[in-house]
């Protein structure tokens, strides 16, 4: 068993810590730093609930290594509202009753908030392809794409 | 599920990675990590020392060099997947891109970790076996080239030694009157192939097929090259009735066996159809169409 000493900036704040080879990104958010915001679904690189952003990019966190995390930045669901003002993602899903359960959200807005990052007007199939990788058993996906869309007009008003 | 304890280091340099292989007993190579991280979660592999080759840097690029499209291995599937270059000249490669796992693994998952897994369910081999590429793998000796024929040995078994690191595939550059396409049937997206066909042509002027690729995925051990297939199209002309005949003979190189997607004759019928279809459609691209 080896240990190492990373430092990982999460959601703009700098954590040291040292930790086992074997530790996986979503534990180390969620035991370790007990934000829990971040959620484990299958388990097995499926459902996407354990999305995080990786340097500014969707990764799945129950398939990274803590460890390999050293020196990057990761934002988690808890680093979207700023200054309590919610993310317009976060917004378009209470608008637009893009959540029941509510268990596969945080990974969908790490995606979704990532794609309108890189593509802020998408049409409705880049949304549907872009969260692809993220399971969601009961909104059917129609009211997630919507909320996508709220999201986007909203950005685009500055909002 | 956590997986078994083992070592990790990091290297910086390709030789420190190299070294760390041959240093190191049942070592293994970190590059996405998308299957590793996964089957070492369920125990299926546990190696004592993963070594890590994702601060090494200047391995991951997509490039034309010397008539050749050069990837480096560490670039990732998504990368592929928005490279105006792959996007403009190279469909088949675009074509998988779009359809290896899920967009948030492709982030993580990288072109040489597809192909060094060996693993004849994911999409690179076959892409790779249509398009006639090379592996460049860097060992103790230093450098060494592998035809892509000879690369995929068995389930999971690649031509690499244990010290070794594949770094860069290369494919030859587009041609004029050439294309390719690759079909995919899966259950859902982010699983592995029921079966899938990737196909490379290229045309003379007169329509005829100069050469010919096809490559099936997850219908065998390992990734199969169709070759009667490829060579019965080789100088003929590019019809649909050549183009079924050829279709016939890739089902029959198929090797599938009945799992939860599908019976043997079932998968060998996906073959069929979507080499007809993948045919008909890179023949479509290589008239520009």
């Amino acid at each position: 068993m080896s240990k190492h000493h990373i430092q990982v900036t999460i959601n703009g704040k700098l954590h040291e810590a040292e930790v086992e080879s074997r530790l996986l990104l979503v534990h180390f958010l969620r035991e370790n730093l007990n934000m829990t915001g971040t959620h484990i679904g299958c388990d097995t690189t499926s459902c996407g609930a354990c999305t995080v952003q990786l340097n500014g990019k969707p990764v799945k966190s129950c398939a990274v290594l803590a460890v390999q995390a050293d020196g990057m930045e990761v934002k988690t669901v808890e680093g979207l509202a700023t200054n309590g003002k919610l993310h317009p993602i976060q917004e378009g899903l209470h608008e637009k009753h893009g959540l029941q359960c509510g268990f596969c959200t945080p990974g969908m807005m790490m995606t979704t908030s990532a794609l309108l990052q890189q593509n802020p007007h998408p049409t409705e199939d880049e949304i549907r392809h872009a969260i692809s990788g993220n399971l969601c058993r009961c909104t059917g996906y129609m009211n997630i794409v919507k909320a996508v869309q709220y999201a986007a007009d909203k950005m685009a008003e500055g909002g | 599920m956590i997986p078994p304890s083992f070592d990790y280091i990091a290297p910086q340099t390709l030789s420190e990675a190299v070294a760390a292989l041959g240093q190191y007993e049942n070592s293994k190579v970190l590059a996405g990590g998308q299957s590793l991280i996964p089957v070492m979660r369920f125990r299926l592999a546990s190696p004592s020392v993963l070594v890590d080759i994702n601060r090494i840097d200047g391995l991951a690029y997509i490039n034309e060099d010397n008539g050749w499209l050069k990837i480096g291995a560490m670039t990732r599937e998504s990368m592929l997947e928005h490279s105006a270059l792959v996007h403009d000249k190279y469909p088949l490669l675009a074509d998988v891109a779009r359809v290896i796992s899920d967009p948030i693994v492709r982030n993580m998952g990288t072109v040489g970790g597809n192909l060094a897994n060996a693993d004849p369910g994911n999409d690179q081999p076959a892409t790779m076996l249509a398009y006639g590429a090379e592996i460049v793998a860097h060992g103790p000796d230093g450098e060494r080239v592998i035809p892509i024929i000879s690369f995929f040995l068995g389930l999971y078994e690649s031509a690499l030694a244990p010290n070794e690191i594949l770094t860069e595939v290369r494919i030859p550059t587009a041609k004029p009157r050439s294309g390719g396409a690759y079909l995919k049937l899966e259950r859902k997206v982010g699983d592995f192939a029921t079966a899938a066909v990737a196909t490379q042509v290229e045309l003379d002027a007169k329509g005829n097929f100069a050469s010919v690729g096809i490559g099936l995925t997850n219908v065998g051990l390992t990734a199969i090259k169709a070759t009667a297939a490829e060579d019965f199209l080789k100088g003929k002309a590019s019809t649909d009735d050549n183009i079924r005949q050829a279709a016939k003979l890739a089902a029959d190189a198929a090797q599938p066996v009945a799992d939860v997607r599908g019976s043997e004759d079932y998968k060998r019928s996906v073959v069929r159809t979507y080499t007809l279809r993948a045919l008909r459609l890179a023949v479509q691209r290589a008239k520009g169409g």
